[in-house]
């Protein structure tokens, strides 16, 4: 993450040590959009509302940088006091050995051993630290992404910097409900997308009328969809996508693009989801189920 | 010349711009035009604009935006005669070896085109390439003017790795890899060149509109410029051009 000397920060920086750095973690924002001429893709945290709330229960900005954890979290060590939050999936966090709740801001003290296990509801967990992590920034943003940041993961032995909290604060912060449920939606809600209408009044149905599963292909760039879609509509000229976009290939298969995905695609946009729906498929994985319920823009 | 465009909802905050679907210099400098006016426009709020060969998204950072309100301001500005900001367009000479360590699906494609190796390196020299776009991979350029003898559709199974800097051939579009990844076009050269400069405000050098040549070059030159490269001192050839 960090080598001695190598960024200069504003504010003092303690940091957290990975002893183990669970199945994918990586430190996220809410992305960078100023290099998407360059071919440089948006990133960001997978699950806006859970990060969103982390922060919001410590009182940081809403979008400062989080740990994004992936069905097995990390096992990690603190050096200074500080407050933490966790949300999203959850993976039995524990301090110290002990159970530990998650989404309510809970104090750190020096030496603490936070670990996380296997995920028992939702696929991917967010850690948020009082005063957000201070690591690698690079075009604009803390999102780890190859090619861009120097490392692409945390690994094992690496230090996360982050902003330190001088001094024990009595600071109320705002009590938040935070919602739960829609980490089991399956419901999934979209909008046409700019080919929509090519497809086949058949077609238009079975996308609508079936029940669609999570490949085991799916990542933060992608979740492709198991059951092909019969398809005869060709790939397009190469135009713009977003996360969320949906894309039908030429062999039937639906791909449903993610935060990391490429800037630009040839495949047809069939369907576009709302945002907050990526979020819920952001706590799906292989095999779980989903449904696409069409809205009106 | 003005063309018949169309405008579309994307999701919540964002709205496509459609051209007739032609890869076409004229319509791309119809398409930077239209997008320099939308920069100018939105100079101070947040709107994040990308084009393609014949599109402009224009994502907006609020949500909830009134489609049909904002696309009216879009056409406007589109009929809107403006003074062009003259932009310079430059010619890069890309130096690339067609060596067969690098060229490893040579010899597939000069049997699958019944061209010699020679000969299929020939049409992919003689001819000055137009950059349209930047996507699929940070520093990716996106090409046209591949001679049509060479059009080839792509791999029925893709190369899990592509080295960087590895020039291809997939359907009717040549490119060269700024890093390594997978894909499924047919691998001719290699250019020792970075496409992609991450501690640069500006990225990539070459830019839409831009104009691009493969220099042939030898294995012992692709090492010597490779050197260069890395130390940072290789100055790429290049002319600033009118039309």
């Amino acid at each position: 993450m960090l080598t001695p000397g190598s960024i200069s920060w504003k504010v003092r920086c303690s940091v957290i040590k990975v002893l183990n750095p669970g199945f994918y973690s990586t430190i996220q924002d809410f992305g960078r959009y100023n290099y998407l001429q360059y071919g440089v893709p948006i990133s960001g945290v997978m699950d806006w509302y859970a990060a969103s709330m982390a922060n919001a229960l410590l009182g940081n900005p809403k979008e400062a940088p989080v740990l994004e954890m992936t069905m097995v979290g990390p096992v990690l060590q603190f050096f200074e006091q500080t407050e933490i939050c966790i949300t999203g999936a959850d993976m039995e966090a524990r301090l110290n050995g002990l159970p530990l709740g998650i989404n309510k801001a809970i104090a750190i003290t020096q030496g603490d051993v936070l670990n996380f296990g296997k995920s028992i509801r939702g696929f991917r967990g967010y850690l948020a630290v009082f005063g957000g992590f201070k690591t690698e920034h690079v075009m604009d943003s803390y999102s780890m992404y190859q090619g861009i940041t120097t490392n692409s993961v945390i690994s094992k032995g690496s230090e996360l910097p982050f902003a330190q909290k001088d001094g024990v604060t009595d600071k109320k912060y705002a009590v938040l409900r935070v919602h739960k449920a829609y980490i089991n939606k399956e419901r999934i809600e979209v909008f046409e997308g700019p080919e929509f209408n090519l497809l086949s009044k058949n077609q238009q149905e079975k996308l609508f009328s079936k029940p669609h599963i999570i490949s085991n292909n799916n990542n933060r760039m992608a979740y492709q969809l198991e059951e092909p879609l019969e398809n005869s509509i060709k790939a397009i000229i190469t135009s713009p996508v977003l996360p969320g976009t949906v894309q039908l290939t030429p062999k039937g298969q639906l791909i449903i693009l993610m935060r990391d995905c490429q800037t630009t695609g040839g495949y047809p946009r069939v369907l576009q989801l709302k945002e907050n729906a990526i979020d819920i498929l952001s706590q799906k994985f292989t095999g779980n189920r989903i449904k696409f319920k069409r809205i009106n823009i | 010349m003005r063309y018949q465009l169309s405008y579309k909802q994307f999701g919540e905050r964002s709205i496509l711009i459609e051209w007739p679907a032609l890869i076409d210099e004229k319509l791309l400098h119809d398409v930077l035009y239209f997008k320099q006016k939308i920069e100018k426009h939105y100079r101070d709020s947040t709107v994040h604009i990308t084009h393609a060969y014949s599109s402009i998204l224009v994502n907006y950072e609020y949500l909830n935006f009134k489609f049909k309100a904002e696309s009216e301001v879009l056409h406007s500005i589109y009929l809107t005669k403006s003074s062009r900001t003259k932009m310079t367009r430059t010619l890069w000479r890309i130096p690339v070896c067609y060596d067969q360590t690098f060229g490893a699906d040579l010899q597939e494609l000069s049997q699958e085109k019944k061209f010699t190796i020679q000969e299929l390196i020939d049409r992919h020299v003689n001819v000055v390439y137009t950059v349209y776009f930047i996507g699929f991979l940070p520093g990716f350029l996106y090409l046209g003017g591949l001679d049509k003898s060479l059009f080839m559709p792509r791999k029925g199974t893709p190369r899990m790795e592509i080295e960087k800097g590895a020039v291809a051939i997939g359907g009717e579009q040549t490119g060269i890899y700024p890093l390594r990844s997978p894909g499924g076009w047919y691998i001719i050269g290699n250019s020792p060149v970075n496409f992609f400069d991450v501690s640069k405000e500006q990225p990539c050098f070459a830019k839409p509109g831009d104009k691009l040549l493969f220099v042939p070059v030898s294995l012992k030159q692709y090492h010597n410029i490779k050197t260069l490269v890395d130390a940072g001192v290789y100055q790429l050839e290049s002319e600033v051009f009118r039309d």
